[in-house]
């Protein structure tokens, strides 16, 4: 059910809204502890962080997309517009493929990150941390477009995990086995359409549900009663955190600073800066940030991504980083012991060059036992590659488990 | 012929385009003018208004002509003379109280003995600070942001050139160059006349009043001690010449060729597009229409990065001024003026809050019934604008918002009529001596120059549209966000007021950018978000 009405004058005055899945969120929220994600209720932990996260790595964990930014983009313009808008090329995104993106500002400056669905030819959905309508409007000057927010006219579920195929195909989704990573598919949901997109923050096999709010908790009851032998469970915005740190990505606020929110100079982060090399495509005779990027390619960036793996079991929270000698040289974005790589894991902001595979660096870490503080200097080294990235989450048709 | 030849097109034959090119063509490339119109001279221009009367349509008087671009391109030996020179401006008073000001001198009826002394003063500390301004016209203004040794050099110059004043017109000068007009002449003058007079030179061709800030700014990029000047044959002369002298230099000036498009080859402009469908190739692409027509019609925003193309919508450039054209049957009598004053420079001021009423009007969209004038009368000093006996009057009318409530169809003829009922207090049986009038308002200025908003300056002259930041920070170097893409016009740094330095400097940077074989702007610095 719809539950949030921007048409609606009064809008304003609830501060916050119930997701239109609340009320099968509510009954399985065993704390009933609620926290905000920009305009909805959110669940931080169902039972607890840690049972919430093995649902996703063992069986299959359902989280509630609904409060992410989204937008529509179409109109004759609108590769044209996504081609100036991101730093990748977006003509290689066909319809039915997904492809993950920054955008920036024109210094080349990270604004925000996000996946970009082709959901047919020439109509767009980005997904967002951030509130990016305005700069998306601000951009569609010139061009002939229409750009709207629709975060609040779409309900969204990613469902995560191994057994998440599993789930999915006894609900009755023909072709589902047929749906490659970053692929996407419409079907028939008791007379609705519902989008399916093999997608997910969790660097595992899943896919996430796109579906009119109405249906939403319809869709939540399928779901949940094709998936009960599969040891499906709704899973927490904590453990989700935990998930996408060890598949190694980056969250905006967190990792680095959303270009229009940051105030001082030098405190964003260039693509490059955030190892998203790849993301970014010279090739093309325009995008916002280019012109900066090409600079800063042929003269170097200031700070490089780094993964760490790290000695010891004491998560390096808010940790600085050192070089060999001592100098401080960075520090750590996102940390977790990681259950499943059985590694202590950070993301960490480092100056060039000590981001290279192999250098040898060190953390200091603070943690506590029974109120005491304890400070800790760890060896520390640079990883390639996600912490956790298990061969199923490729496969097609993927496994049952 | 030399091997520093490039090719090089101009868009727009206006004054700063004509420098532009003639700069270009003698340092050796190979140079195209294209104009839209059927003549060039951009809005320094003459033309018949009506049968036998002949008027300058857009700027009608000069006073900032920079003497060594005249001298550079030997505009005397190509046609330019003088019909008059060192015009004063006479402030009209319906009883005849006239007073007349130039430079430190002020007299007249209407004129006070205290005033008489504050004017010296005045004079004095405006014509050093104008000065200050002045000198920056001729300088490509230096990037913020950057440690570039040059444009660090150029912004201690700046720096040291404001520290030379000394210690108290230092004060002075950076206590009221953001201030308003009429907090500065309270300060000084007693007589209204006086100040309303010198509010409107403070706010002449801008979309302020005599209380706001900017007003002081305007005052002194206007402020001249030796008077204007009326070229023989109009400001069309100016253009004339400046085309005869680019000709002679080698330039291309091609008339009746309206460019469509700039062609941009992947990341830079590669030449332009007429709107016959012939394409031009070109190592370099200098505009001297205004920035938005620029970016936005000529080249497309498509171009240009989000952020770029944001600041360029966003500058002011709707013009608020009317210009009226009357042809007469006889020369008006204006209140206590003689032949010698009725041909200097008029104008109906009188007193700063009259002129802040006429702007209150604008900022709602609708122009006053009791506007201020600036008023010429040129052919009392050439007799080739209208027959012997009659004559022309050229009137600058304040103000006149470009988008008027309801539109300018249907409304110009209003204004006209509050035009002549103020004029007939002044020079009473004018109304009857009209044989013909004609009211261009800025939709119509924008019509005819093909600027946007139909601004004179294509960017309202404002220190947060000055120089670095004119028209917008990553453009304000002559050089565009786009390799191969240049500005010469009004809206880059210093402005337009048949000055020719925009088109000088920016043909300064393009040989430079040459030589050095590289021809875009730099990426943007931190502080030009």
């Amino acid at each position: 059910m719809k539950t949030f009405d921007i048409s609606d004058r009064d809008h304003y005055r609830t501060k916050v809204f119930p997701s239109p899945f609340h009320s099968r969120q509510a009954a399985l929220n065993e704390n009933k502890v609620w926290s905000r994600w920009y305009d909805y209720q959110s669940v931080p932990a169902y039972t607890c962080e840690t049972h919430d996260y093995f649902a996703g790595r063992n069986a299959c964990g359902v989280f509630d997309l609904t409060p992410m930014t989204k937008h529509r983009i179409g109109g004759p313009d609108a590769l044209p517009y996504l081609e100036r808008l991101m730093t990748r090329r977006m003509e290689k995104i066909r319809p039915g493929r997904v492809g993950y993106g920054v955008w920036c500002d024109d210094h080349g400056q990270v604004i925000d990150d996000g996946t970009v669905f082709h959901l047919r030819e020439g109509d767009y959905r980005l997904c967002s941390q951030e509130h990016q309508l305005d700069w998306l409007l601000m951009n569609a000057e010139g061009f002939d477009v229409e750009v709207f927010e629709e975060t609040h006219d779409v309900a969204a579920l990613a469902v995560q995990g191994p057994t998440s195929f599993a789930i999915l195909r006894d609900m009755g989704l023909p072709g589902i086995e047929k749906l490659t990573p970053f692929g996407l598919a419409h079907f028939d949901f008791e007379g609705t359409e519902l989008t399916i997109s093999r997608t997910g923050y969790t660097g595992d096999l899943g896919y996430e549900l796109w579906i009119d709010p109405d249906h939403a908790e319809r869709l939540w009851d399928r779901l949940f009663a094709a998936g009960e032998q599969r040891g499906i469970k709704p899973l927490g915005s904590k453990a989700l955190d935990m998930l996408r740190i060890e598949a190694g990505f980056i969250l905006a606020g967190v990792d680095f600073m959303p270009a229009m929110h940051t105030v001082r100079p030098g405190h964003t982060r260039s693509p490059f800066e955030l190892g998203l090399d790849w993301l970014v495509d010279f090739t093309k005779p325009l995008f916002n940030g280019r012109r900066a990027l090409l600079r800063e390619k042929a003269e170097g960036s200031r700070y490089a991504f780094a993964r760490l793996d790290i000695e010891d079991n004491k998560p390096a929270h808010n940790a600085y980083v050192f070089d060999k000698k001592g100098n401080t040289i960075g520090w750590v974005t996102s940390a977790m012991w990681s259950p499943s790589a059985k590694k202590n894991i950070a993301l960490a902001t480092v100056e060039t060059p000590h981001d290279q595979p192999g250098e040898d660096l060190q953390v200091e870490i603070y943690y506590q036992r029974e109120l005491q503080w304890n400070r800790k200097m760890a060896k520390a080294k640079v990883v390639e590659g996600p912490f956790w990235a298990p061969e199923r989450r490729r496969a097609t048709p993927p496994g049952e488990w | 012929m030399t091997d520093r030849q490039r090719r090089i097109i101009v868009i727009g034959a206006g004054h700063n385009g004509l420098v532009c090119a003639a700069t270009l063509a003698r340092a050796g490339h190979q140079v195209t003018v294209f104009e839209a119109r059927h003549r060039s001279g951009g809005a320094a221009t003459t033309r018949e208004f009506a049968p036998g009367f002949r008027v300058s349509a857009g700027a009608h008087l000069l006073h900032a002509l920079d003497p060594a671009i005249a001298k550079e391109m030997n505009l005397a030996k190509h046609g330019l003379a003088y019909a008059a020179t060192g015009l004063g401006t006479v402030a009209l008073a319906p009883d005849g109280q006239w007073l007349r000001y130039r430079g430190g001198k002020l007299e007249g009826p209407g004129a006070l003995d205290a005033d008489r002394e504050a004017m010296k003063i005045f004079d004095r500390q405006m014509d050093r600070f104008a000065a200050l301004l002045r000198n920056l016209r001729s300088e490509v203004p230096p990037r913020l942001g950057t440690r570039d040794r040059g444009a660090l050099l150029a912004l201690g110059r700046l720096g040291w050139a404001i520290r030379r004043l000394g210690r108290d017109d230092m004060r002075e000068f950076l206590r009221i160059a953001g201030i308003n007009v009429y907090d500065v002449l309270n300060e000084r003058f007693d007589n209204p006349l006086l100040k309303g007079a010198l509010s409107l030179d403070g706010t002449l061709g801008a979309h302020l009043g005599p209380r706001s800030n900017n007003s002081v700014f305007n005052l002194l990029n206007r402020y001249t001690r030796e008077g204007y000047a009326i070229p023989a044959g109009g400001l069309g002369a100016v253009s004339a010449a400046m085309a005869d002298a680019a000709r002679a230099a080698g330039a291309d000036v091609r008339t009746h060729c309206p460019v469509r498009r700039i062609v941009v080859d992947f990341d830079r402009a590669a030449g332009v597009r007429l709107e016959t469908g012939e394409e031009l190739a070109a190592d370099v692409v200098i505009s001297n229409a205004d920035p938005k027509t620029t970016f936005i019609e000529l080249l497309g925003q498509r171009h240009l990065e989000a952020g770029f193309a944001h600041r360029v919508r966003n500058i002011r450039s709707n013009g608020g001024v009317a210009k009226l054209h009357l042809a007469l049957d006889g020369l008006p009598a204006f209140n206590g003026l003689d032949e010698a004053m009725t041909g200097q420079r008029l104008v109906i001021a009188p007193d700063p809050d009259y002129v802040e009423r006429a702007f209150n009007h604008a900022k709602y969209g609708e122009f006053s019934k009791h506007p201020a004038l600036e008023i010429t009368i040129p052919s009392l000093h050439d007799n080739r604008l209208a027959a012997p006996g009659q004559h022309v009057l050229c009137a600058n009318v304040q103000w006149a918002p470009y988008h008027l409530k309801g539109g300018w169809n249907g409304a110009r003829r209003h204004l006209v009529e509050a035009c002549l009922v103020m004029l007939e207090q002044y020079a009473p049986g004018i109304r009857e001596q009209v044989l013909h009038h004609e009211l261009r308002s800025p939709w119509d200025l924008e019509q005819e120059f093909g600027m946007s908003g139909g601004h004179w300056h294509h960017a309202e002259l404002a220190l947060d549209q000055s120089m670095m930041l004119r028209p917008v920070p990553g453009a304000a170097q002559y050089a565009t966000p786009v390799n191969g893409l240049y500005l010469c016009g009004a809206g880059s740094h210093p402005g337009g007021g048949i000055m020719g330095n925009a088109g000088r400097n920016a043909a300064w940077v393009v040989d430079r950018d040459l030589a050095a074989g590289t021809t875009g702007t730099p990426e943007p610095t931190e502080d030009e978000a």
